[in-house]
């Protein structure tokens, strides 16, 4: 099933018989529509007409939606996301048609519609086509909104240039956002980013605020000469998270210099080694 | 004690005014449209500007812990700008049917001239056509007349008065309103308009039936905090509780309730999708905690948070 079909169903299967009924005829209304004005209305309608409850998808559900689209996550998603989401699918034309028309509903939509906008760029046709838009959805200082493009989405790590990826990691460290729902975290870390992220430690730390431990994550495969010692000064002086944060990025690094650091701190050490061999098991340290 | 201010400009003011606002207990906004003071001369400023009481100042106020709604119009000064006006009148729909739009408005008569009146009724005929509340801001000048002339065009455009607000009454003004069973809104000017000790008067001689408080704090010289300090100096000069909640908070609450996008339940105990886009953090969940979607705190499962 295509993730469109998909959505259909799901939704279908949570709501009463009154929302599909509007759901199909809105549907039907922007298939066969030669102007953008039954998708704008509709586009609005869609929460006071379907509500706005969780979707809620079961496990089986969420392995659908994988195999529709490697990557989508739909998880979080709810009910008038993906209507929303559907809806814009279900529009007829070119890909400068499909532009023009997420550029206009992006340009006078509400909070919750562009969370549901932005949510839908890995489903939407002409992937490459979008890579503005998400460049767009960075830059926004609503956190909601940049999560929308940052967490849970594959878009940014298949799309995105090296520049605009280093920006979207590091805005997430600017605006509190976590790095650990970013997809492909770990596949696009690059050199520029490893730097860019020691010298951001380095404002911080000079303006005596804390730093993240995620951060370290995208340093440590290109650690190497100054930033070996911003991860020894982490690992001597941070608190535990951070400690151990920092092992896991020297345990990376395939600089020597790296494990003269780890050697002096063994148990720190092992902590990191079992924890990069089994990532999924949450580990604190002896 | 909870307030609403169910009529202020919040693009206009400061976080400054949303901490102070939050901090004296003010837990909802609503901010009508209205004019800039510096007159627009195209429809994409007035694209914009809607826009962004959908967009950036809902987000703007849920930092703050503070819910915004919106009412959606063209106000009476820019429809004597019949260009604009047009234009105008052509996107209003698809801002209309947004969530959290409660009401048509501000709408009404300024100078009272024949293009008020023609933008005045078109968007009466809208409200009814999309089953919405109005927000009638009624004039300064010939305040009494305009207001009676705004009420009668609401009903002969065939809007019924419980789903009508008349903002920006005074003396003169709240009984025709309260008798023709429209809601009558006390704008609490510092300095001109209605003062507080006026107000206390009002609500002690007509009761709290449906009159409720604004501040309509804007960019001019006003006062976010009118309501709350409205309530208090109520309170000191023995108007009851129950009276003081549902003037500066339960009325308003009832009136726009009828739009169907706005209730109690939205701030005291948000629906998940609303905690995780609507409300920065938990410091301003008053209390809630989000099952879902949240940022890991410092200091919380190691593994987890380094690496998975
Ligand atoms: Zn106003």
């Amino acid at each position: 099933m295509t993730p469109f079909s998909l959505i259909r169903h799901w939704l279908y299967e949570r709501l009463p018989a009154e929302a599909t009924a509007w759901f199909d005829g809105a549907l039907d209304g922007v298939i066969r529509s030669t102007s953008d004005g039954d998708l704008n209305l509709a586009f609005g309608l869609v929460p006071r007409k379907l509500g706005k409850a969780d979707l809620a998808l079961t496990a089986e559900e969420l392995r659908a939606a994988q195999g529709a689209r490697a990557g989508w996550d739909p998880e979080l998603w709810s009910v008038d996301q993906a209507a929303r989401i559907a809806l814009l699918l279900a529009t007829q034309g070119d890909a400068d048609a499909f532009v023009r028309r997420l550029d206009l509903l992006c340009a006078t939509a509400d909070v919750a519609e562009l969370v549901a906008l932005y949510r839908g760029l890995p489903l939407y046709p002409w992937p490459e086509r979008h890579r503005l838009r998400a460049a767009e959805g960075v830059r926004t200082n609503m956190k909601a909104v940049f999560e929308a493009v940052a967490h849970a989405n594959p878009y940014p790590a298949e799309q995105l240039s090296d520049g605009a990826w280093n920006q979207m990691v590091l805005k997430a460290l600017f605006v509190g956002s976590a790095l650990d729902p970013v997809v492909g975290l770990d596949g696009r870390a690059n050199p520029a980013l490893a730097q860019m992220l020691c010298d951001y430690a380095h404002e911080r730390w000079s303006a005596g605020r804390p730093v993240s431990p995620e951060l370290w994550r995208c340093v440590g495969p290109f650690a190497t000469g100054a930033m070996i010692d911003d991860l020894s000064h982490v690992i001597c002086t941070g608190g535990e998270a951070e400690r151990l944060a920092a092992a896991l990025a020297l345990w990376r690094s395939r600089d020597p210099a790296a494990a003269n650091v780890l050697q002096r701190h063994a148990s720190l050490a092992a902590a990191a080694a079992a924890s990069a061999v089994d990532r999924r098991a949450p580990r604190t340290l002896a | 004690m909870k307030f609403i201010d169910p009529h202020i400009h919040m693009h206009a003011r400061t976080t400054d005014d949303y901490e102070r606002m939050a901090a004296a207990g003010i837990v909802a906004v609503i901010e009508p449209a209205f004019w800039l003071g510096q007159p627009r001369t195209s429809v994409g400023s007035y694209i914009d500007y809607l826009s962004s009481l959908v967009g950036w100042e809902r987000f703007r106020a849920a930092q703050f812990g503070i819910r915004h709604y919106c009412t959606i119009g063209l106000n009476s000064k820019e429809a004597n700008n019949e260009a604009l006006a047009e234009q105008v009148m052509e996107i209003l729909p698809r801002y209309l049917v947004k969530e959290g739009v409660v009401a048509v408005g501000e709408i009404g008569y300024d100078d009272q001239t024949p293009a008020e009146d023609r933008y005045y009724r078109a968007q009466l005929a809208l409200a009814v056509q999309l089953d919405m509340l109005v927000m009638v801001h009624t004039p300064h000048r010939d305040k009494k007349a305009g207001t009676i002339r705004s009420m009668e065009v609401a009903v002969e455009m065939g809007m019924a008065p419980a789903r009508v607000i008349i903002d920006h009454n005074n003396e003169e003004t709240v009984q025709d309103v309260l008798d023709r069973g429209f809601w009558a809104g006390f704008t609490l000017y510092p300095n001109t308009k209605m003062g507080n000790e006026r107000m206390v008067e009002i609500v002690r001689r007509y009761g709290p039936e449906r009159i409720f408080v604004d501040s309509s704090a804007d960019w001019g010289v006003s006062d976010p905090l009118a309501v709350p300090r409205t309530a208090q100096l109520m309170l000191e000069r023995g108007i009851p509780v129950d009276h003081v909640e549902a003037v500066c908070y339960g009325n308003a609450l009832a009136a726009y309730a009828q739009s169907g996008q706005m209730q109690a339940a939205d701030w005291e105990n948000p629906i998940p999708v609303d905690q995780r886009t609507l409300f920065e953090g938990n410091s301003v969940l008053r209390g809630q905690v989000p099952q879902v979607g949240v940022a890991p705190a410092a200091g919380l499962p190691l593994g987890e948070l380094a690496f998975k």
